[in-house]
Formats: C-alpha cells, structure tokens, sequence
C-alpha cells in the first residue's frame, strides 16, 4: 500500500488542524493548566465528539464511521501539534480498543455507543509500576460464585479522574490476564490523583476486594492475553502519532525562532553549528513520518508484524521526540526555559507520552525479540 | 488494469525465473562481480554474459527508457513491478553503468534530440563505459571552484587541466565533465557539461590507490585535448544546473536508493559468530546497537517508499535527494562498522588464501567514502538546511 494518505484522510487532517487551531490553540492548554491543572474542557470534548473523530475506530454496525485508524492517526497527530487534552486516547483509543475487540456482546451494546456519544467515558487500568511491563500484571481477579474479586494497585490511568469507569487489567484463575470493566463507583475503590510533568492528571486507583460480576468480562477465556497486545500495539502507534505532530510543531517553532533571532548582528540559523543540527533532526523526522503512517496503516489492515511495527514507531518517535524536544529548548535558548514560552510544555508534554506504554528501552528491546535476537 | 499488471507480473516472474541463471541471484560481494559493459568488455564468467544478454534481448538494461533509445518502454508501475520482481528472486543488475543511473537522466532532459539518439542507444546496449569528470584536486567539496580549461578555438573546444576521482577512468570510454568555459563570470555562471571521448589525443589517468586496496578511482588530466563543439550538452556556461541535476541521481545511487541487492541482517551473522544467552545474544551492548542499526535501516526503506510515493503525486522530492544521499551513506558506514564489530579477527583478514575471506576488511575501508564522494555528509546537511528549512546564509 503506498504510504501516502488519501483525499478523504486528507481532508480529515485539514479539518483537525483547522478546528483545533480554532477551538483549541496551545493557548487553551495554558488556561487549562492554570485552572488548577484541569483535566480538559467538556465543552470541547463534546465539540470533538459532534466532529465524529470518537467514531472514526468505531464499526458501522454500532453507527460508527469505520473510518480506521489512519484517520484516526491524523486527528491524534493535530492534536498533539496543540497539545490538546482530551479524553480522545483514554475513553476511545483504549477502551474502545477493548470493546469492540471484545467477545462480550452485552458490555459493547452498552458501552461502545456511550463512549462513542461522549456520554460516558472509561480509562484504561494497566501499570502497577513505575514502568511499563504487561507481562507482570501483579493485580488478581479470582472467580467467585457471581463473578470475580479484584485485588491489586494500579498507577499512571490517563484521564482516570472522573471516568465513569475502568477497564482493569488483571491475572485470573487460568494464569492468562482478563480485562474487566469495572464501574467507578464500585465498593472496594479508592481514586487518587496525581499531576505528572505534562500538567496532565493521572489517577491511581486501588481494588481491595472488589466483587465485579460474570457479565464484566471483557474477553472470554484464552482471549486475554492477545486483546491487551492489542491494545497496547494501538495505544503506542496512536501516541507516535500525537508524538508527531509535537516533534513537527516544536521543530517547526525552533527553526522558525533560528530564521528571526539575531546574535552578534547576524540571525542565528546563518552558524553552521545550528544548521547542521537542525538538518539531523529534519532527517530523523523525515524517518519518523514513514513509520507513523505505516503502523497505522498496520491496524487498519491488520498487519501480520503489527507487534514489530507498534514497536518501531513507539522507539523511534521516543528516541527522536527526546532529541528534538531538547534541541528545541537549546536552540532557543535563555527564552526556551522559560514559562513565557510554549516550548517547553512541548518538552514536558514528551517526556510523559515517551514512557507511556513502553519507552524507547523496552520497544527497542521488544523489537529485538521479536526478530528473535 | 489491475489484472494487466497482475499478468505482468506473473510473466516478469516467470521470465525472470526461466532466464535469470543461478549464480546471477547470489549478492555481489563487490564491484569486481559487476560487468561493466563498454569497448572492451569483458565478462566474470560465461553465466554473467547470459543474463546480460538476455536481458539485452527482452531490451530491460534499461527497462523505462524509451524503445528509440532502445530502452524497455514500461511505465513506471510495470518498472517497480520488475523491480520488485528482481529483488524477490535476488537477481543482479545485468549491468553497472553511470551511463543509466547519472549521465542518462542528464541527457533526456538537457540533450539535442541528435545528441540523445546518439549516446543513449549506446548506453542501453551495454557498449560505452562512462565515467565522470567533476572533482580537481582543487575543487573538492567547493565543486563550482574547478579550473579545468575549455577554450573556443572556432570549431572545437581545446581542453587543459585535471579532474580527480574520475571512477573507473582507466577504463572508461568516455567521460561527461564539468568545465570552465568563462572564467570571468561569477563561479557557478561560467561552466560547461562536456562529453569528451577518453581515447582523444592528449587524455591520459592514473589510478588512485585507496585504504581497501582498490584502485576504483583515478586522476584524469587533459593536455591540449580537443573535442568537438557537438559534444556539449545543455547551454554554454550553464552547465552547472545540469550537474547540480546529475548529483541529485549520484545522490540518490550512493544513497542506495532503488538498490535490488540483498543484504543479510545483521543479527543473523551476529548470532552465527556471537555467543547467546537464552537464545538472544550475550552481549547486550552489541545487541542493542544492532538493533538501533535495524530499526532505522527498517524506517529509512520505509522512507524511500513514503517520499517516492509522494513523489507520485506531484510532490517536489528534488531537495530530498540530500536527505537520502546523507542518510543513506551515514546508515552503511555504521553497519560496516558493526559488521566488523560483530565479525571480530575473522572481519580483519586483509590478505588469505581465501579469496571471501578478505572482503569483508576491504568493504569495510571503502565504505568510509561513501560519506565523502558525490558531496560529503557535511555538504548534505548544508544543502537542507539551506534549500529545505530556509536557514539564512
């Protein structure tokens, strides 16, 4: 398939760049932050959802636009050039992932309208460490007579607060993990929050014997273990996205700022230590563009080395975005590490969405494996 | 449409497959394996002179040129097709001629129509060997500084000076070179695009010897060499748009773009030479490096895929071409480099009764030019930030 989007992804793209310009500069994100780190705006959510980008992943049979992930790449790509925050990844990215890959027919009717309308939203419970392991879910879920009990800590849940409910990840009996949806307001379930360096709120959520019936299992018996791949092959192709479209803004500000500041009578982009290092990061995003498209390319055709490319593109935008997020902030110098500017919320913003879902480390190491080396 | 294509497809490969002899589909170990073509070609081995003069015959040396000039004729997607074809089954290019992958494109878009039907059938018949006279020993990097003198002299031009790393000169036939033809004007206004026939009078080379050992390169002076006014190309004192047109196919070749050749993984020879640990190799240092070196030789094919697409559309990849020139080069020194890491003493044999076994050593030397020749790395990065990010000078 060519690596080139066609007039409709097109088009999507346009109109993504040109609401969020409109409704949602960086500008927003300043007020939000300073609003007491406010999550993000409901207002804007629902704008976003009356845009349908919550139903681009979403199959036709539930009225979704079926439109695939490509599409969806383009909205999370605009989104990160103005880093704006809504619960577009959390609420559809992953749980919808989990709902309509689902087996269980009563929790998609339910749910997978309601996420797509805007009128409830889930997050998505994972982590239990600092870092990122999916292979040591530490969290139990033990068959009981009416369902299952729920035990364990899970940490770093995107857009938690205030979510309507979770979709848990946790061991069962078989040895292989479940995923359950498990509603906020559950007896045994205790939120906190937490406010990380992107100014973005991330809730930690303790079960202690939380009773979730039969009919919350997401997957059946033996799906688990490929469902959370799944998952997590889509939210890190989907955060490269976004990553991407941070890398172009900040570069795209950083050379703006060498063509027009000017040092010892002469604009800085005329030296030659700074021309050189910015031609290094246009080639490494050059990079970064063709393994964004192709991974979500990968999802929408199902590719068979998806696991291969959700890790290409999560190591490779990690390593660039790190790069180019400090070149950004030495290249503008003094101003750069100030507040003043936007910059450096490109750079903080980076250094979260590197280590969600797996960094640079772990998807380089991943990719290894997986060509058996 | 598509079903036109598929069938092509299908008698590509079974052509390919019928004619393609089997030792015409291992990889190259380097340029020695290559035939060259020209006056005095000679061939490897008796299976190189079929698969060149099959591929002669079904007129593919140059699959998408025109059938005047005695190229193929296939559209760009019947082209890629073949191409691909190519690469699944491992075949060789039937030849390695500048002459098609520089020269070439230079004459289809600058060249008399008399001037192309002249070289081009030429070309695509395997019968003239060119090289190409760009760099003086003072004109390295500062390429529109060359001195080499050509002076009207009413019906032919006179020719004195001397071009360095002219490729293959000592056995070239003719060679396309960039000379000085106004020497008052400002640099780039005052050169010409020759074609001079090395067997003139007054032509002679000297080989080059470099850290692999090959002598691939030589010095070319011109004393007193006449060449006729037909032979130029393009407009007088405007040959610096047709080279700067030509480099950005150098670029693209030394870049590797469009290459059939196969070359195995890395972590394939790493763990036939390396000791593993649970199956993976022991070394996590090494490792890792290995896979830094895969991922971006992954993403980089993938780039060449993207921008060559867009390039379908409409849009303009020229400055690209430094893009993948810098990259490309920069990606094959460090697998060298790693290669050679990973190969241990066995990746240092310079001399051996076994002739495979000192190739590596010597790639390995040679492949510290690739960030050097057709405008080093640092000439690349100058040429983006100028022409694509708008830097100011």
């Amino acid at each position: 398939m060519a690596l080139i989007l066609n007039e409709e992804q097109k088009m999507l793209k346009d109109s993504a760049n040109e609401f969020l310009a409109m409704n949602a500069p960086v500008e927003q994100f300043r007020t939000l932050r300073d609003n007491n780190y406010q999550a993000f705006d409901e207002e804007l959510w629902q704008e976003i959802v009356e845009m349908g980008w919550t139903a681009l992943t979403i199959p036709e049979e539930y009225n979704g636009l079926d439109f695939g992930y490509v599409g969806l790449g383009q909205v999370m790509e605009e989104m990160g050039k103005s880093l704006t925050k809504a619960p577009l990844f959390s609420s559809i990215v992953l749980a919808g992932t989990a709902l309509v890959n689902s087996t269980n027919q009563g929790l998609k009717s339910t749910w997978i309208p309601a996420l797509m309308n805007g009128t409830k939203r889930l997050a998505f419970a994972q982590d239990e460490q600092s870092y990122f392991d999916p292979s040591n879910i530490a969290t139990t879920a033990i068959e009981t007579a009416e369902g299952y009990v729920i035990n364990g800590h899970k940490k770093m849940v995107v857009d938690g607060a205030g979510a309507d409910g979770f979709v848990v990840v946790a061991k069962t009996d078989e040895g292989e993990v479940g995923l359950f949806l498990v509603d906020a307001n559950c007896k045994g379930m205790a939120i906190t929050t937490e406010v990380l360096l992107d100014a973005g709120t991330y809730a930690q959520v303790e079960f202690k014997d939380v009773n979730v019936g039969s009919s919350q299992r997401i997957c059946e018996t033996g799906k688990g273990d490929e469902l959370l791949n799944l998952i997590n092959n889509t939210a890190a192709i989907c955060l490269a996205a976004e990553m991407l479209g941070m890398i172009t803004e900040a570069f795209g500000q950083t050379v703006a700022y060498l063509q027009e500041r000017q040092q010892f009578g002469k604009r800085i982009g005329t030296y030659q230590a700074l021309q050189h290092r910015a031609a290094k990061l246009f080639c490494e995003i050059e990079l970064c563009k063709s393994i964004v498209i192709k991974a979500l390319q990968g999802l929408d055709e199902g590719a068979v080395n998806l696991d291969e490319l959700a890790s290409l593109a999560k190591a490779k935008l990690g390593e660039t975005i790190k790069i180019v997020t400090n070149e950004a902030m030495q290249m503008h110098g003094g101003i750069g590490v100030t507040d003043d500017v936007n910059i450096g919320f490109y750079f903080k913003r980076a250094r979260v969405a590197q280590r969600l879902f797996g960094d640079y480390n772990y998807h380089l190491d991943r990719y290894a494996r997986l060509n058996a080396y | 449409m598509k079903t036109a294509l598929e069938d092509f497809r299908l008698e590509t490969r079974k052509w390919l497959e019928e004619n393609c002899p089997a030792s015409m589909r291992t990889p190259v170990k380097d340029s020695g394996d290559f035939f060259w073509g020209g006056r005095n070609a000679t061939f490897q081995n008796e299976d190189q002179k079929i698969w060149f003069e099959k591929m002669l015959e079904k007129k593919w040396i140059v699959p998408y040129w025109d059938t005047k000039y005695g190229g193929g004729g296939l559209s760009d997607v019947e082209n890629n097709i073949l191409t691909q074809e190519m690469t699944r089954l491992g075949c060789r290019k039937p030849i390695f001629s500048f002459g098609i992958s520089m020269l070439g494109p230079a004459l289809h878009k600058f060249a008399s129509e008399e001037q192309k039907m002249r070289f081009l059938p030429e070309i695509t018949a395997g019968k003239t060997w060119w090289c190409q006279g760009y760099s003086e020993p003072n004109a390295g990097s500062d390429l529109a500084g060359l001195q080499t003198k050509a002076e009207d002299k009413g019906d032919h031009y006179l020719i004195n000076g001397s071009k360095v790393w002219t490729s293959y000169a000592d056995k070239s036939d003719w060679i396309f070179c960039l000379v000085r033809t106004d020497f008052d004007a400002p640099k780039h206004n005052g050169i010409s695009f020759l074609l001079i026939d090395m067997a003139s009078e007054g032509v002679s080379t000297r080989p080059i010897k470099l850290i692999s050992g090959k002598s691939p390169f030589c010095e070319t002076f011109f004393d007193n060499v006449k060449v006729p006014k037909e032979n130029l190309i393009g407009t007088l004192n405007d040959g610096w748009t047709i080279a700067k047109y030509l480099l950005t196919h150098e670029r693209q070749m030394i870049g590797g773009v469009g290459e059939t050749d196969v070359r195995r993984e890395l972590h394939e020879i790493a763990k036939e030479n390396l000791p593993l640990r649970d199956g993976t190799l022991a070394d996590p240092v090494l490792r890792s490096e290995i896979a830094v070196q895969g991922m971006n030789d992954s993403i980089f094919e993938m780039t060449i895929q993207r921008i060559m697409d867009e390039a379908k559309t409409g849009v303009n990849a020229g400055a690209l071409s430094s893009f993948f020139k810098y990259y490309g080069t920069e990606q094959n020194v460090s697998r060298m480099e790693l290669l050679t890491a990973i190969t241990g003493s066995d990746g240092l044999v310079w001399e051996s009764e076994n002739e495979d076994a000192k190739v590596q050593a010597r790639l390995f030397c040679r492949s510290k030019g690739n960030t050097i020749e057709g405008g080093t790395s640092e000439i690349q990065l100058g040429i983006i930030a100028k022409r694509i990010l708008n830097l100011p000078s």
